[in-house]
Protein backbone atom coordinates (compact mmCIF):
# COMPACT_ATOMS: atom_id res chain seq x y z
CA UNK A 1 0.00 0.00 0.00
CA UNK A 2 1.08 3.71 -0.46
CA UNK A 3 1.74 6.22 2.08
CA UNK A 4 -1.05 7.69 3.96
CA UNK A 5 -3.78 9.08 1.65
CA UNK A 6 -3.50 12.43 -0.26
CA UNK A 7 -6.26 12.23 -2.85
CA UNK A 8 -8.87 10.31 -2.37
CA UNK A 9 -11.41 9.92 -5.71
CA UNK A 10 -15.46 8.39 -5.29
CA UNK A 11 -17.08 7.44 -8.14
CA UNK A 12 -20.66 7.75 -7.57
CA UNK A 13 -22.53 10.46 -5.64
CA UNK A 14 -25.25 8.51 -4.23
CA UNK A 15 -25.80 8.02 -0.34
CA UNK A 16 -22.86 5.90 -0.06
CA UNK A 17 -20.14 8.24 -1.92
CA UNK A 18 -21.71 10.87 -0.45
CA UNK A 19 -20.88 9.25 2.73
CA UNK A 20 -17.64 8.10 2.30
CA UNK A 21 -16.98 12.28 1.62
CA UNK A 22 -18.59 13.22 4.58
CA UNK A 23 -17.20 10.81 6.66
CA UNK A 24 -13.48 11.56 5.32
CA UNK A 25 -14.35 15.08 6.20
CA UNK A 26 -15.42 14.59 9.34
CA UNK A 27 -12.42 12.48 10.60
CA UNK A 28 -10.21 15.26 9.88
CA UNK A 29 -8.71 14.67 6.17
CA UNK A 30 -7.38 17.30 4.92
CA UNK A 31 -6.57 15.97 1.65
CA UNK A 32 -8.19 16.43 -2.27
CA UNK A 33 -11.05 14.15 -2.18
CA UNK A 34 -13.20 14.28 -5.70
CA UNK A 35 -16.82 13.05 -6.11
CA UNK A 36 -18.11 12.12 -9.46
CA UNK A 37 -21.95 11.51 -10.05
CA UNK A 38 -23.14 10.98 -13.51
CA UNK A 39 -26.56 12.66 -12.35
CA UNK A 40 -26.97 16.28 -12.36
CA UNK A 41 -27.80 16.55 -8.60
CA UNK A 42 -25.47 16.69 -5.67
CA UNK A 43 -26.17 13.57 -3.34
CA UNK A 44 -29.60 12.54 -2.45
CA UNK A 45 -31.94 10.20 -0.39
CA UNK A 46 -33.37 8.18 -2.90
CA UNK A 47 -36.51 6.41 -0.47
CA UNK A 48 -38.71 9.49 -1.19
CA UNK A 49 -38.29 9.48 -4.33
CA UNK A 50 -41.22 6.56 -4.38
CA UNK A 51 -43.30 8.07 -1.89
CA UNK A 52 -43.36 11.56 -0.61
CA UNK A 53 -41.64 12.89 -4.02
CA UNK A 54 -43.48 10.93 -5.72
CA UNK A 55 -47.08 12.57 -4.41
CA UNK A 56 -45.58 16.04 -4.66
CA UNK A 57 -44.93 16.81 -1.53
CA UNK A 58 -41.20 17.30 -1.30
CA UNK A 59 -39.04 19.47 -3.58
CA UNK A 60 -35.86 18.00 -4.95
CA UNK A 61 -33.75 20.43 -3.04
CA UNK A 62 -35.43 18.83 0.33
CA UNK A 63 -34.10 15.29 -0.39
CA UNK A 64 -29.86 16.61 -0.75
CA UNK A 65 -28.17 15.10 1.76
CA UNK A 66 -26.09 18.18 2.40
CA UNK A 67 -26.63 21.87 0.99
CA UNK A 68 -24.55 22.31 -2.22
CA UNK A 69 -22.77 24.72 0.11
CA UNK A 70 -21.75 22.31 2.29
CA UNK A 71 -19.52 20.88 -1.38
CA UNK A 72 -17.40 24.29 -1.79
CA UNK A 73 -17.60 24.93 2.38
CA UNK A 74 -15.23 21.34 2.81
CA UNK A 75 -13.19 21.72 -0.12
CA UNK A 76 -15.00 18.33 -1.66
CA UNK A 77 -14.58 18.91 -5.55
CA UNK A 78 -18.45 17.42 -6.40
CA UNK A 79 -18.29 16.54 -10.21
CA UNK A 80 -21.86 16.35 -11.67
CA UNK A 81 -23.58 15.12 -14.85
CA UNK A 82 -20.08 13.64 -15.67
CA UNK A 83 -19.03 9.64 -15.81
CA UNK A 84 -16.28 7.90 -14.98
CA UNK A 85 -15.52 5.85 -18.04
CA UNK A 86 -12.47 3.89 -17.56
CA UNK A 87 -10.21 2.78 -14.01
CA UNK A 88 -6.28 2.58 -14.57
CA UNK A 89 -5.09 1.10 -11.58
CA UNK A 90 -1.68 1.62 -12.87
CA UNK A 91 -1.51 5.02 -13.69
CA UNK A 92 -3.68 5.39 -10.63
CA UNK A 93 -6.63 7.63 -12.37
CA UNK A 94 -10.03 7.57 -13.62
CA UNK A 95 -10.75 8.36 -17.54
CA UNK A 96 -13.95 10.71 -17.74
CA UNK A 97 -16.59 10.80 -20.33
CA UNK A 98 -15.36 14.34 -20.82
CA UNK A 99 -12.67 16.90 -19.47
CA UNK A 100 -8.98 15.51 -17.98
CA UNK A 101 -8.65 12.44 -16.24
CA UNK A 102 -8.54 12.23 -12.25
CA UNK A 103 -5.38 11.07 -10.18
CA UNK A 104 -6.15 8.87 -6.86
CA UNK A 105 -4.17 7.17 -4.61
CA UNK A 106 -7.22 5.80 -3.01
CA UNK A 107 -10.42 5.27 -4.93
CA UNK A 108 -14.09 3.93 -3.76
CA UNK A 109 -16.19 2.74 -5.98
CA UNK A 110 -19.63 3.82 -5.31
CA UNK A 111 -21.47 2.91 -8.53
CA UNK A 112 -24.74 1.61 -7.35
CA UNK A 113 -27.55 -0.35 -9.37
CA UNK A 114 -29.71 0.29 -12.24
CA UNK A 115 -32.87 -0.92 -12.69
CA UNK A 116 -33.36 -4.59 -14.58
CA UNK A 117 -34.97 -4.35 -17.75
CA UNK A 118 -37.78 -6.53 -18.66
CA UNK A 119 -36.80 -8.63 -22.27
CA UNK A 120 -40.34 -8.40 -23.78
CA UNK A 121 -41.44 -6.85 -27.05
CA UNK A 122 -42.31 -3.26 -26.53
CA UNK A 123 -40.09 -2.71 -23.80
CA UNK A 124 -38.49 0.37 -25.15
CA UNK A 125 -41.99 2.66 -25.95
CA UNK A 126 -42.33 5.63 -24.66
CA UNK A 127 -44.22 5.64 -20.74
CA UNK A 128 -42.53 2.97 -19.67
CA UNK A 129 -40.44 4.43 -17.15
CA UNK A 130 -38.25 2.86 -13.82
CA UNK A 131 -37.98 4.48 -10.39
CA UNK A 132 -34.09 5.28 -9.61
CA UNK A 133 -33.23 8.76 -10.05
CA UNK A 134 -34.83 12.26 -9.72
CA UNK A 135 -35.09 12.41 -13.33
CA UNK A 136 -36.80 9.41 -13.50
CA UNK A 137 -39.44 10.10 -10.86
CA UNK A 138 -40.07 13.59 -12.66
CA UNK A 139 -40.88 11.95 -15.92
CA UNK A 140 -43.13 9.28 -14.06
CA UNK A 141 -44.83 12.43 -12.13
CA UNK A 142 -46.41 14.26 -15.08
CA UNK A 143 -48.72 10.82 -15.69
CA UNK A 144 -49.58 10.53 -12.13
CA UNK A 145 -52.51 12.06 -12.51
CA UNK A 146 -56.04 11.30 -11.28
CA UNK A 147 -58.07 9.51 -13.10
CA UNK A 148 -54.62 8.06 -15.67
CA UNK A 149 -54.16 4.60 -16.36
CA UNK A 150 -50.78 2.78 -14.40
CA UNK A 151 -49.56 -0.76 -14.98
CA UNK A 152 -46.44 -1.58 -11.69
CA UNK A 153 -44.83 -4.67 -13.38
CA UNK A 154 -43.04 -5.84 -9.69
CA UNK A 155 -44.28 -5.66 -6.73
CA UNK A 156 -41.46 -4.94 -4.69
CA UNK A 157 -40.98 -1.99 -2.29
CA UNK A 158 -40.57 0.42 -5.04
CA UNK A 159 -43.67 -0.77 -7.16
CA UNK A 160 -45.51 -1.09 -4.11
CA UNK A 161 -44.99 2.26 -2.66
CA UNK A 162 -45.86 4.12 -6.02
CA UNK A 163 -49.05 2.15 -6.67
CA UNK A 164 -50.05 2.92 -3.59
CA UNK A 165 -49.23 6.80 -4.15
CA UNK A 166 -50.87 6.14 -6.96
CA UNK A 167 -54.09 4.86 -5.75
CA UNK A 168 -53.97 7.85 -3.49
CA UNK A 169 -53.59 10.84 -6.48
CA UNK A 170 -56.99 8.60 -7.81
CA UNK A 171 -54.67 6.98 -10.23
CA UNK A 172 -56.32 3.41 -11.88
CA UNK A 173 -53.76 1.12 -10.85
CA UNK A 174 -52.84 -2.64 -11.69
CA UNK A 175 -49.85 -4.69 -9.83
CA UNK A 176 -48.45 -7.67 -12.16
CA UNK A 177 -46.24 -9.87 -10.22
CA UNK A 178 -44.48 -12.91 -11.48
CA UNK A 179 -44.60 -14.85 -8.10
CA UNK A 180 -47.49 -15.56 -6.32
CA UNK A 181 -47.02 -12.90 -3.75
CA UNK A 182 -45.77 -9.65 -3.26
CA UNK A 183 -42.74 -8.67 -1.84
CA UNK A 184 -41.95 -12.46 -2.12
CA UNK A 185 -37.39 -11.33 -2.51
CA UNK A 186 -38.08 -8.91 0.67
CA UNK A 187 -40.13 -10.12 3.43
CA UNK A 188 -42.20 -13.60 4.44
CA UNK A 189 -46.06 -14.76 3.18
CA UNK A 190 -47.17 -13.02 5.71
CA UNK A 191 -46.74 -9.61 5.05
CA UNK A 192 -47.14 -10.55 1.45
CA UNK A 193 -51.13 -11.45 1.58
CA UNK A 194 -51.48 -8.28 4.19
CA UNK A 195 -49.86 -6.02 1.46
CA UNK A 196 -51.79 -8.13 -0.93
CA UNK A 197 -55.24 -7.08 0.48
CA UNK A 198 -54.66 -3.42 1.33
CA UNK A 199 -53.48 -2.50 -2.22
CA UNK A 200 -56.93 -4.17 -3.13
CA UNK A 201 -58.34 -2.50 -0.78
CA UNK A 202 -57.46 0.61 -2.14
CA UNK A 203 -58.87 -0.27 -5.67
CA UNK A 204 -55.99 -1.04 -7.29
CA UNK A 205 -55.77 -4.91 -9.25
CA UNK A 206 -53.55 -6.82 -7.98
CA UNK A 207 -52.11 -9.88 -10.15
CA UNK A 208 -50.29 -12.76 -9.18
CA UNK A 209 -48.24 -15.29 -10.77
CA UNK A 210 -48.80 -12.65 -14.00
CA UNK A 211 -47.06 -13.82 -16.66
CA UNK A 212 -46.12 -10.31 -18.83
CA UNK A 213 -45.90 -11.32 -22.71
CA UNK A 214 -45.01 -7.68 -24.05
CA UNK A 215 -46.15 -4.33 -24.18
CA UNK A 216 -48.20 -2.66 -26.93
CA UNK A 217 -48.39 0.93 -28.68
CA UNK A 218 -47.39 3.21 -31.19
CA UNK A 219 -44.39 5.16 -30.08
CA UNK A 220 -45.91 5.34 -26.57
CA UNK A 221 -47.77 2.44 -24.46
CA UNK A 222 -50.74 1.92 -24.50
CA UNK A 223 -51.34 -1.67 -23.42
CA UNK A 224 -49.79 -4.43 -21.50
CA UNK A 225 -49.85 -7.96 -23.15
CA UNK A 226 -50.43 -10.95 -20.75
CA UNK A 227 -49.71 -14.85 -21.99
CA UNK A 228 -52.79 -15.94 -23.06
CA UNK A 229 -53.61 -12.39 -24.87
CA UNK A 230 -55.38 -10.55 -22.55
CA UNK A 231 -54.24 -6.52 -22.90
CA UNK A 232 -54.58 -4.36 -20.05
CA UNK A 233 -54.78 -0.82 -21.36
CA UNK A 234 -52.76 1.96 -20.01
CA UNK A 235 -51.46 5.36 -19.80
CA UNK A 236 -47.89 4.78 -18.08
CA UNK A 237 -46.04 1.70 -16.75
CA UNK A 238 -43.66 1.35 -14.09
CA UNK A 239 -41.40 -1.19 -14.26
CA UNK A 240 -39.77 -2.74 -10.73
CA UNK A 241 -38.33 -5.65 -10.74
CA UNK A 242 -35.05 -5.32 -9.04
CA UNK A 243 -31.89 -3.71 -9.85
CA UNK A 244 -28.58 -4.94 -11.49
CA UNK A 245 -24.97 -3.47 -9.99
CA UNK A 246 -22.61 -1.64 -11.75
CA UNK A 247 -19.87 -3.67 -12.36
CA UNK A 248 -18.62 -2.66 -15.53
CA UNK A 249 -15.72 -0.48 -14.18
CA UNK A 250 -14.72 -2.34 -11.38
CA UNK A 251 -14.72 -5.56 -14.18
CA UNK A 252 -12.40 -3.62 -16.68
CA UNK A 253 -10.78 -3.08 -13.89
CA UNK A 254 -9.79 -6.30 -13.09
CA UNK A 255 -11.48 -6.36 -9.95
CA UNK A 256 -12.54 -9.19 -8.13
CA UNK A 257 -16.30 -9.36 -8.88
CA UNK A 258 -19.07 -11.45 -8.44
CA UNK A 259 -22.76 -10.61 -7.84
CA UNK A 260 -21.13 -7.29 -6.56
CA UNK A 261 -17.96 -6.15 -6.08
CA UNK A 262 -16.22 -8.16 -3.75
CA UNK A 263 -14.83 -6.72 -0.38
CA UNK A 264 -13.65 -7.34 3.16
CA UNK A 265 -14.52 -6.31 6.21
CA UNK A 266 -12.57 -3.16 5.77
CA UNK A 267 -14.26 -2.06 2.51
CA UNK A 268 -11.38 -3.25 0.60
CA UNK A 269 -11.72 -4.62 -2.77
CA UNK A 270 -9.13 -7.14 -4.23
CA UNK A 271 -6.37 -3.98 -4.78
CA UNK A 272 -5.93 -2.48 -1.42
CA UNK A 273 -6.15 0.85 -2.32
CA UNK A 274 -9.53 0.15 -4.14
CA UNK A 275 -12.65 0.19 -1.87
CA UNK A 276 -16.09 -0.38 -2.58
CA UNK A 277 -19.42 0.62 -0.86
CA UNK A 278 -23.10 0.19 -1.26
CA UNK A 279 -25.80 -1.21 -3.45
CA UNK A 280 -22.86 -2.02 -5.61
CA UNK A 281 -20.44 -3.95 -2.96
CA UNK A 282 -20.84 -7.94 -2.57
CA UNK A 283 -19.56 -7.42 1.69
CA UNK A 284 -19.31 -9.95 4.74
CA UNK A 285 -23.00 -9.41 6.81
CA UNK A 286 -21.27 -10.29 9.94
CA UNK A 287 -24.81 -10.51 12.02
CA UNK A 288 -24.96 -13.86 9.93
CA UNK A 289 -22.09 -15.01 9.07
CA UNK A 290 -22.06 -14.55 5.47
CA UNK A 291 -21.28 -12.20 2.25
CA UNK A 292 -23.93 -11.00 0.44
CA UNK A 293 -25.08 -7.83 -1.33
CA UNK A 294 -27.59 -4.99 0.29
CA UNK A 295 -29.60 -2.13 -1.71
CA UNK A 296 -30.58 -0.31 1.39
CA UNK A 297 -29.80 3.59 3.01
CA UNK A 298 -28.53 1.41 6.30
CA UNK A 299 -26.02 -0.43 4.05
CA UNK A 300 -24.63 3.01 1.68
CA UNK A 301 -24.30 4.69 5.04
CA UNK A 302 -22.09 2.00 6.91
CA UNK A 303 -20.25 1.46 3.72
CA UNK A 304 -19.04 4.47 3.25
CA UNK A 305 -18.30 4.87 7.14
CA UNK A 306 -16.72 1.65 6.90
CA UNK A 307 -14.56 2.63 3.80
CA UNK A 308 -13.66 6.08 5.05
CA UNK A 309 -12.35 4.24 8.45
CA UNK A 310 -10.42 2.45 6.80
CA UNK A 311 -8.68 4.78 4.40
CA UNK A 312 -7.96 6.89 7.37
CA UNK A 313 -6.21 3.76 9.61
CA UNK A 314 -9.37 5.36 12.10
CA UNK A 315 -11.62 3.72 14.56
CA UNK A 316 -14.28 1.45 12.50
CA UNK A 317 -17.84 2.40 12.75
CA UNK A 318 -20.24 0.21 14.99
CA UNK A 319 -21.94 -2.40 12.83
CA UNK A 320 -25.72 -2.63 12.47
CA UNK A 321 -28.20 -5.28 11.73
CA UNK A 322 -29.55 -4.11 8.22
CA UNK A 323 -32.78 -2.33 8.12
CA UNK A 324 -35.19 -0.89 5.63
CA UNK A 325 -38.43 0.58 5.59
CA UNK A 326 -41.62 1.44 3.71
CA UNK A 327 -44.34 3.31 3.69
CA UNK A 328 -47.37 2.89 2.03
CA UNK A 329 -50.73 4.56 2.63
CA UNK A 330 -50.96 4.81 6.44
CA UNK A 331 -48.73 1.90 6.93
CA UNK A 332 -44.86 2.13 8.02
CA UNK A 333 -42.81 -1.39 7.28
CA UNK A 334 -39.84 -1.19 9.35
CA UNK A 335 -37.50 -4.10 8.75
CA UNK A 336 -34.46 -5.33 10.89
CA UNK A 337 -32.28 -8.54 10.10
CA UNK A 338 -32.65 -10.99 6.74
CA UNK A 339 -35.37 -13.23 6.88
CA UNK A 340 -33.91 -15.81 4.35
CA UNK A 341 -33.34 -18.55 5.70
CA UNK A 342 -36.10 -18.60 8.71
CA UNK A 343 -36.66 -22.16 9.78
CA UNK A 344 -39.90 -20.54 11.65
CA UNK A 345 -42.01 -17.18 11.99
CA UNK A 346 -44.10 -16.15 15.09
CA UNK A 347 -46.46 -13.27 14.46
CA UNK A 348 -47.51 -10.74 17.31
CA UNK A 349 -50.23 -9.00 16.93
CA UNK A 350 -53.61 -9.10 14.65
CA UNK A 351 -53.24 -8.02 10.69
CA UNK A 352 -56.83 -7.01 10.67
CA UNK A 353 -55.66 -4.16 13.21
CA UNK A 354 -53.38 -2.83 10.59
CA UNK A 355 -50.57 -3.28 13.88
CA UNK A 356 -48.71 -6.42 13.49
CA UNK A 357 -45.13 -8.13 13.39
CA UNK A 358 -43.62 -10.80 12.17
CA UNK A 359 -40.85 -12.90 13.92
CA UNK A 360 -38.43 -14.52 11.43
CA UNK A 361 -36.25 -17.28 13.88
CA UNK A 362 -33.65 -19.78 12.53
CA UNK A 363 -32.39 -22.69 14.96
CA UNK A 364 -34.33 -21.16 17.93
CA UNK A 365 -33.34 -17.66 17.45
CA UNK A 366 -33.85 -14.45 16.18
CA UNK A 367 -32.98 -13.74 12.40
CA UNK A 368 -35.48 -10.78 11.32
CA UNK A 369 -38.11 -8.98 12.24
CA UNK A 370 -41.07 -7.22 9.73
CA UNK A 371 -42.81 -4.46 11.60
CA UNK A 372 -46.15 -3.12 10.54
CA UNK A 373 -47.03 0.21 12.51
CA UNK A 374 -45.39 -1.58 15.93
CA UNK A 375 -42.04 0.79 16.00
CA UNK A 376 -41.51 -1.58 19.51
CA UNK A 377 -41.50 -4.94 18.13
CA UNK A 378 -39.06 -3.14 15.02
CA UNK A 379 -36.82 -1.68 17.59
CA UNK A 380 -36.02 -4.79 20.20
CA UNK A 381 -36.29 -6.85 17.40
CA UNK A 382 -33.48 -4.93 15.93
CA UNK A 383 -31.80 -6.22 19.05
CA UNK A 384 -32.43 -9.34 19.33
CA UNK A 385 -31.35 -10.04 15.74
CA UNK A 386 -28.13 -8.19 17.10
CA UNK A 387 -27.55 -10.39 20.21
CA UNK A 388 -29.05 -13.74 17.89
CA UNK A 389 -31.32 -13.99 20.88
CA UNK A 390 -32.65 -16.95 21.70
CA UNK A 391 -36.82 -16.00 22.65
CA UNK A 392 -39.58 -18.68 22.98
CA UNK A 393 -41.97 -18.49 20.56
CA UNK A 394 -44.83 -18.16 23.30
CA UNK A 395 -43.75 -15.18 24.18
CA UNK A 396 -42.64 -13.34 21.33
CA UNK A 397 -46.78 -14.40 20.35
CA UNK A 398 -47.89 -12.81 23.18
CA UNK A 399 -49.05 -9.32 23.12
CA UNK A 400 -49.69 -9.12 27.30
CA UNK A 401 -45.62 -9.52 27.47
CA UNK A 402 -44.12 -5.91 26.11
CA UNK A 403 -41.55 -6.12 23.71
CA UNK A 404 -39.46 -3.69 27.14
CA UNK A 405 -40.12 -7.14 28.93
CA UNK A 406 -39.11 -9.53 26.55
CA UNK A 407 -35.74 -7.68 25.13
CA UNK A 408 -34.94 -7.76 29.08
CA UNK A 409 -35.27 -11.19 29.45
CA UNK A 410 -33.16 -12.13 26.11
CA UNK A 411 -30.75 -9.49 27.49
CA UNK A 412 -30.15 -11.62 30.99
CA UNK B 1 -38.40 33.41 10.24
CA UNK B 2 -38.16 31.22 13.76
CA UNK B 3 -34.58 30.98 14.70
CA UNK B 4 -33.62 27.42 16.22
CA UNK B 5 -30.46 27.46 18.01
CA UNK B 6 -28.94 24.12 18.22
CA UNK B 7 -26.65 23.63 21.15
CA UNK B 8 -24.03 20.46 20.63
CA UNK B 9 -22.86 18.28 23.73
CA UNK B 10 -19.92 20.56 24.39
CA UNK B 11 -21.98 23.69 25.26
CA UNK B 12 -21.11 25.35 21.53
CA UNK B 13 -24.11 27.35 20.03
CA UNK B 14 -25.22 27.65 16.56
CA UNK B 15 -28.22 29.75 15.80
CA UNK B 16 -30.07 29.31 12.20
CA UNK B 17 -33.17 30.80 10.70
CA UNK B 18 -35.69 27.91 10.00
CA UNK B 19 -38.31 28.14 7.69
CA UNK B 20 -42.26 27.45 8.92
CA UNK B 21 -43.43 23.51 7.93
CA UNK B 22 -39.79 22.13 7.54
CA UNK B 23 -38.04 20.06 10.48
CA UNK B 24 -35.67 20.69 13.41
CA UNK B 25 -33.63 18.06 11.66
CA UNK B 26 -34.28 19.29 8.27
CA UNK B 27 -32.72 23.16 9.34
CA UNK B 28 -30.04 21.04 10.88
CA UNK B 29 -29.14 19.49 7.84
CA UNK B 30 -29.55 22.52 5.75
CA UNK B 31 -27.08 24.50 7.39
CA UNK B 32 -24.47 21.88 8.16
CA UNK B 33 -25.51 21.64 12.15
CA UNK B 34 -23.09 18.67 13.28
CA UNK B 35 -24.45 15.86 15.69
CA UNK B 36 -27.45 15.07 14.00
CA UNK B 37 -27.21 12.08 11.95
CA UNK B 38 -30.60 11.50 10.47
CA UNK B 39 -29.64 8.42 8.31
CA UNK B 40 -32.82 7.84 7.34
CA UNK B 41 -34.08 11.61 6.21
CA UNK B 42 -36.79 12.06 8.41
CA UNK B 43 -38.81 8.66 8.21
CA UNK B 44 -38.85 8.08 12.05
CA UNK B 45 -37.43 4.84 10.64
CA UNK B 46 -33.66 5.41 12.94
CA UNK B 47 -33.51 7.42 15.79
CA UNK B 48 -30.38 8.82 14.71
CA UNK B 49 -31.91 12.96 15.08
CA UNK B 50 -32.32 12.81 18.62
CA UNK B 51 -32.06 15.95 20.62
CA UNK B 52 -32.88 17.21 24.10
CA UNK B 53 -35.62 20.22 24.20
CA UNK B 54 -34.96 23.03 25.94
CA UNK B 55 -37.03 22.80 29.05
CA UNK B 56 -38.87 26.41 28.06
CA UNK B 57 -40.38 24.79 24.91
CA UNK B 58 -40.93 21.71 26.00
CA UNK B 59 -44.82 22.19 26.21
CA UNK B 60 -44.87 24.41 23.04
CA UNK B 61 -43.46 21.42 21.10
CA UNK B 62 -45.60 18.70 22.64
CA UNK B 63 -45.36 14.96 23.35
CA UNK B 64 -44.07 12.78 20.54
CA UNK B 65 -46.13 10.19 18.64
CA UNK B 66 -46.65 6.73 19.93
CA UNK B 67 -44.37 5.61 17.00
CA UNK B 68 -41.53 8.62 17.72
CA UNK B 69 -41.85 7.04 21.44
CA UNK B 70 -41.51 4.49 20.55
CA UNK B 71 -38.41 4.82 18.66
CA UNK B 72 -37.10 6.66 21.49
CA UNK B 73 -37.27 4.64 24.45
CA UNK B 74 -34.80 2.23 23.13
CA UNK B 75 -32.42 5.22 22.03
CA UNK B 76 -29.45 6.11 23.75
CA UNK B 77 -29.33 8.61 26.78
CA UNK B 78 -33.20 9.52 26.98
CA UNK B 79 -33.91 11.88 29.11
CA UNK B 80 -37.95 13.73 30.17
CA UNK B 81 -37.24 16.26 27.00
CA UNK B 82 -35.69 13.79 23.89
CA UNK B 83 -37.41 14.11 20.79
CA UNK B 84 -36.78 13.28 17.44
CA UNK B 85 -36.16 16.47 15.88
CA UNK B 86 -37.38 15.13 12.11
CA UNK B 87 -40.58 15.03 13.61
CA UNK B 88 -40.59 18.63 15.22
CA UNK B 89 -42.02 21.13 12.69
CA UNK B 90 -40.83 24.53 12.68
CA UNK B 91 -44.11 27.30 13.34
CA UNK B 92 -44.01 30.73 14.28
CA UNK B 93 -44.61 30.03 17.86
CA UNK B 94 -41.05 27.73 18.25
CA UNK B 95 -39.10 30.91 17.44
CA UNK B 96 -36.27 30.81 19.69
CA UNK B 97 -36.46 27.11 20.34
CA UNK B 98 -32.98 25.63 21.38
CA UNK B 99 -32.33 22.13 21.24
CA UNK B 100 -29.26 20.33 22.24
CA UNK B 101 -27.44 16.91 20.77
CA UNK B 102 -26.68 14.27 22.20
CA UNK B 103 -23.06 13.23 22.38
CA UNK B 104 -23.80 10.48 19.81
CA UNK B 105 -26.51 9.25 17.87
CA UNK B 106 -25.45 5.41 17.34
Amino acid sequence: MSGAPQRIAIIGAGQAGGQAAYSLRQAGFEGAITLIGDEPAPPYQRPPLSKAYLKGELEAERLFLKPLEYYAEHNVDLITSNAAKKIDLAGRQIEMASGPAIAWDRLVIATGARPRKLPVPGADLDGILELRTLSDVDKLKWSAVKGARMVVVGAGYIGLEAAAVGAQLGMHVTILEAMPQVLSRVAGPEIGVFYTRTHREAGTDVRLGAKLEGFEGQGHVSGVRLVGGEVIPCDVVLVGVGVLPNLELALDAGLTCGNGIVVNAQGQTSHPDVYAAGDVAWRPLVHFGRDGRLESVHNAIEGGKIAAASMLGGPAPALEVPWFWSDQFDLKLQTAGLWTGADAQIIRGDAQSRAFAVFYLKEGRVIAVDAVNSAPEYVVGRRLVAAKAAVAPAELADKSISMKDIGARAAS
Amino acid sequence: MPKITYIDSSGKERQVEGKNGMTVMETAIKHNIPGIDADCGGACACATCHVYVDEAFTAKVGKPSAMEQSMLDFAENVKENSRLSCQIKIRDDLDGLKVTTPESQH
